[in-house]
């Protein structure tokens, strides 16, 4: 750690830098760019939810306007299965490829694929498309139907844990109790469509694709098609968000590069929003049995957290719930286990803060219905049972902050007023509940390469193969390269999202800032050493004194003598463009420290039973994620995952007719998320900002995720305290709390 | 969207006279229409551009009665100084639908000829009767929450309203004046939405080809307060789970004269005269209202999901016609 980089740019509030390129619309997202003698390219979906093709009639659809060719699982080119590897960089959550038999495993499958001259005419032409299929009389279409009559659960062992005697001191536990949540399906919903635009040249693929990793994707995209990896460059500069949908290629980019390479011409693929509902992933329905036991002073003796979620008939994807309850709290005997049963969906992947989003809604409510039977004020359960060790791995966290958290959270929120007595606190016709939570979520990095030049122009330039998801990843760049240079945020230049920069992360696990930026600072530094070198050569500013005398602040060159020197000038004497450095920096260091961020959300929601109308009022969260890089970007992100939790609790269900299987409400209207008037009157969001030096050299941990992460059950809780009903299902819906 | 014919008229007489002799469609803000050729359920060969036709004032005639023209857009109409000041159930009602943008390009007649959200009708494979007659209706039995009526169902088809204006206009009273093929005529605004009955294809009393010209408003009652009341999950940007639209004339505490009429209940824009009726005379008071809103669900069918519709519904009748009478502050 240097004092250069304490410069207090790290943790200023500043503007994301990309920020008039999106108001101009000059950032080009995937579908945005229209090639040359570009084609179009529109799906046909499965209308069943499982069952076999018999048939595809093309008669009518041939002869459309603009057709080019309809492609289908007779008239598809062999391509490769991808392994799905996380550890090779090319992990997928679907793999089955399209295309590949006349098999339907879930609606809004593709089933064929129409290329045309325009958007207009595809789609027209894809209408035109009759497909018969032997549909199976009964599909899957939920996870009670999964369980009443779908295979045996297939336990995910790998994500289990346990320690000590669970059952044996649950059973012998002075106070119990053994509650189950039900979660629902829930779809990532990001604005900006899933699109690929491919395009071939010489045997060698391009490809923009909203896509949150173009590491990942451009190997995937290799596997597939038999090439070397440097032969295929994936482009994703911007993307309309992801939440976790864009991490992994679908279907849909492998059969637009596809069909570009057959029809010999550029192809965009757009996903309408329906099928961005089915085929591009989704977070899995889950059943959580939550077992309890606490002696009479509320500490925890036993804590069983037994999960199920429907994954795909192709795939297996872990909804790991368990993976925050198997830390959060002191327990000496503990179990968290995970199984999944297979349904009539496409294959669900993560979305913002997997397991952890639908664990602590589990969790952290039964936290709260433990503290009711304990009469114990529910944050003082938890800070009685809190700990600085990570029992799971037997390690010490590197930095917690939780109980300054709950006390920051709960004293901002006023906590200490809370009448305890259901439905007690009034305001006019409302009832006031007032309920808490807590957060967690990991925090991990990963190797990073990346790219800095000290430019002659006074500019400098940073390039990762990471992305920005909308999140603030070019500004918090920037930020990382004037910490050290001192060169002003508006002249550095910063690429990202594409293949062919030096390998980066996947903006996902909010691990993309603790990778990212400790690679770009060392870059940074090797460029000035390469500065350096250059001055002190022949014919340089400072020829003849020794590199490591000299060195370097605010853009300028110093000798010990006091002599300094622009860095532009000690390029420019030697008409030289620029200064390069390169990074790799590794992953973070096991074995020392469990590395988790935490916080506490305080919610107050207002119940009026005239009218059976919820709303969310009030929000204070108060998160440790170590150091704060932009304090402007980190608010935004916790903020939205604050609006994104009050989604979870309140709106967000996927729905599937239990009869046909197919989906009922897959579209932005139906499928309810919150709007603008749903927002909270006041939401604060209290940044602890305490370093984490152990983890990397800027002591951030992320921020993506975590805000989500306890919001649900802060808000059930609420509900709870205001209505008296325990609502163990999401989401939660006025019919379930008229009469309270 | 299929390939259509399109067609922009520069008369009503013209755009009549175009639409005739093939499946076509009126076309004017287009949020209903353009959604649903996108997902391919509906299917005009032509389609009828009335933007441009003189039909955009509102003009209050010596009746007292209001005339508002079919082209009218949704946010015009709400702001309007007679509507905010005369028939704020109306502005209240307009502005709770859909959003900013959507209600700038959304039409009074538009508004008027709004198709259903049933997830059924729009997925275009499940069984409906109102896409196509005789398949039965999925809804019964399947989905049924949110977007589906307790009120004017049939076997056929439950698939619920969607409009908020049109409650408004059912509480205010109009008529819908249309032209068509053989000239004028106007439709009592009650009669112009049909209930689903056997044959849920058939929504509307317009004939072959006529087009909604005007909406005519009834003179405000004298010295009457009206207001619209909308539940629903999240706060904007949802189709009523159940609405209430009251005009209420009072003297002294008495009850003199009130309208009211449901939305997200029924299958139609809903007029609950005989509730209306029971409340005349009455005082003013929760017990009143608490026994109008149970009349006015009088018969009511629940479905497998929407059973707390009727209750809802209820609150939505007591408190609207508590807001409409309580000392103005």
């Amino acid at each position: 750690m240097t004092d250069k980089i304490q410069a207090k740019i790290i943790g200023a509030s500043k503007p994301r830098i990309d920020g008039p390129q999106k108001l101009r619309g000059e950032a080009m997202y995937a579908a945005d760019h229209h090639l040359p003698n570009m084609a179009y390219a529109y799906g046909v979906f499965s209308t069943v939810a499982s069952g076999t093709i018999d048939n595809i009639d093309l008669s009518k659809a041939k002869q459309m306007p603009g057709v080019i060719d309809i492609f289908h699982h007779d008239h598809f080119p062999d391509l490769y299965r991808t392994p799905s590897s996380f550890a090779q960089e090319n992990k997928v959550d679907e793999t089955r490829l399209p295309f590949e038999d006349g098999k339907v495993y879930y609606p809004g499958q593709f089933v064929a694929l129409v290329v045309a001259d325009t958007f207009a005419n595809a789609r027209a032409a894809a209408y035109a498309v009759k497909v018969d299929y032997s549909a199976d009389a009964e599909p899957i279409a939920t996870l009670s139907q999964a369980l009443e009559r779908g295979d045996e659960p297939k336990k995910a062992d790998s994500s289990g844990h346990s320690r000590g005697n669970p059952d044996s001191a649950f059973e012998s536990a002075t106070n119990r109790i053994d509650v189950t949540y039900v979660t629902p399906m829930e779809t990532h919903n990001p604005m900006e469509m899933h699109a690929s635009t491919a395009s071939w040249e010489n045997g060698d693929l391009v490809l923009y694709e909203a896509s949150q990793g173009v590491i990942f994707a451009r190997n995937v995209m290799a596997k597939v098609f038999g090439l070397a990896p440097e032969r295929v460059e994936v482009r994703s500069p911007f993307i309309g968000s992801g939440f976790g949908s864009k991490l992994w290629i679908w279907p849909h980019a492998i059969a637009a590069a596809a069909v570009a390479r057959e029809v010999g011409r550029p192809v965009q693929l757009v996903v309408p929003r329906q099928q961005m509902f089915t085929t591009t992933g989704h977070r899995p329905p889950t059943q959580q049995q939550i077992r309890i036991g606490a002696d009479n002073n509320g500490k925890l003796t036993a804590l069983t957290h037994d999960s199920i979620n429907t994954t795909s008939m192709v795939d297996t994807y872990v909804e790991t719930t368990g993976s925050c309850t198997k830390s959060l709290y002191d327990c000496e005997n503990l179990r968290v286990s995970h199984a999944t049963v297979g349904a009539n969906h496409g294959t669900p992947t993560s979305m913002r803060a997997p397991g952890a989003a639908p664990g602590l809604f589990a969790l952290e409510s039964a936290m709260d219905e433990m503290a009711e039977k304990l009469n114990m004020d529910p944050l003082e359960f938890r800070k009685a049972n809190y700990t600085e060790r990570d029992q799971s791995m037997d390690l010490p966290f590197s930095s917690i902050h939780l109980m300054e958290a709950f006390e920051k959270g709960a004293e901002k929120f006023g906590w200490a007023k809370r009448n305890h007595e259901v439905g007690s606190m009034r305001d006019g016709e409302e009832i006031l509940g007032w309920g808490m939570a807590a957060c967690n979520w990991e925090a991990l990095k990963m190797n990073c390469d990346a790219r800095v030049s000290l430019r002659a122009d006074g500019t400098a330039y940073a390039s990762c193969a990471t992305q920005d998801i909308g999140t603030g990843t070019y500004t918090i760049v920037a930020q990382a390269v004037s910490s050290i240079t001192g060169i002003a945020l508006d002249k550095i230049e910063v690429e990202l999202g594409d293949s062919s920069y030096p390998s980066g992360p996947v903006s996902g696990g909010s691990w993309a800032t603790a990778t990212t930026l400790p690679a770009i600072a060392e870059a940074t530094r090797s460029a000035i050493e390469a500065l350096k070198s250059y001055a002190t050569g022949d014919g340089g500013a400072f020829a003849g004194t020794k590199a490591d005398d000299l060195s370097f602040d605010d853009g300028k060159l110093s000798d010990s003598n006091g002599k300094s020197v622009a860095y532009t000038d000690v390029l420019g004497q030697l008409k030289l463009a620029n200064a390069d450095g390169e990074a790799h920096t590794p992953g973070a260091p096991q074995g020392e420290y469990s590395f988790r961020s935490f916080g506490a959300h305080f919610v107050e929601v207002r119940w009026d039973p005239g009218i059976s109308r919820l709303r969310v009022s009030r929000v204070v969260s108060a998160i440790d994620v170590g150091q704060i890089i932009n304090e402007k970007t980190s608010a935004n992100q916790v903020e939205g995952a604050i609006a994104m939790g009050i989604g979870m609790a309140l709106f967000e269900n996927t729905e599937y007719d239990e009869r046909s299987g197919l989906p009922v409400n897959n579209n932005y209207a139906e499928y309810l998320v919150p709007v603008h008037a749903d927002q909270p009157d006041s939401v604060d969001v209290i940044l602890l900002d305490h370093p984490d030096y152990a983890f990397n050299e800027f002591g951030a941990r992320g921020i993506g995720e975590i805000g989500i992460t306890g919001m649900a059950a802060a808000v059930a809780n609420a509900v709870h305290h205001a209505t008296g009903k325990r609502i163990r299902e999401l989401p939660i819906r006025l019919e379930e709390l008229m009469n309270a | 969207m299929r390939n259509f014919e399109y067609q922009k008229a520069d008369s009503v007489n013209a755009a009549v006279a175009a639409h005739a002799g093939q499946p076509s469609s009126f076309v004017a803000g287009g949020t209903t229409l353009l959604d649903l050729v996108k997902i391919d359920i509906m299917q005009p060969e032509r389609v009828v551009d009335v933007n441009g036709l003189p039909l955009y004032d509102v003009e209050e005639l010596d009746d007292g009665r209001l005339k508002i023209g079919a082209m009218v857009s949704n946010t015009d109409l709400a702001y309007h100084p007679t509507v905010v000041e005369k028939y704020a159930v109306l502005s209240e009602a307009l502005l709770s639908g859909a959003s900013t943008s959507l209600r700038n390009k959304a039409t009074t007649a538009g508004n008027v000829m709004q198709r259903v959200r049933c997830p059924y009708f729009r997925d275009g494979v499940s069984a409906c009767n109102k896409r196509e007659p005789g398949t039965g209706c999925a809804a019964i039995g399947g989905h049924n929450r949110s977007v589906h009526a307790v009120l004017g169902t049939s076997d056929q088809c439950i698939a619920s309203h969607p409009s908020d204006m049109c409650v408004a206009m059912a509480a205010i009273g109009a008529k819908v004046l249309v032209t068509g093929p053989d000239g004028e005529r106007e439709i009592d605004f009650l009669d112009f939405h049909l209930l689903p009955g056997d044959s849920p294809e058939k929504e509307h009393a317009l004939d072959a080809d006529e087009l909604i010209t005007h909406v005519v408003l009834d003179a405000p009652i004298k010295g009457s307060r009206s207001t619209y009341l909308k539940l629903r999950d999240r706060a904007s940007y949802q189709f009523a789970l159940a609405s209430s639209g009251v005009i209420v004339a009072t003297e002294g505490n008495t009850i003199r004269d009130a309208r009211i009429a449901m939305g997200g209940v029924a299958t139609k824009p809903w007029r609950a005269r005989e509730a209306e009726q029971a409340l005349i005379g009455q005082p003013a008071n929760e017990q009143s209202f608490k026994k109008a809103a149970e009349i006015a669900f009088k018969g009511a069918t629940p479905y497998e999901h929407n059973a707390f519709k009727i209750p809802l519904g209820q609150q939505a009748v007591v408190r609207s016609l508590t807001n409409a009478t309580a000392a103005r502050a």
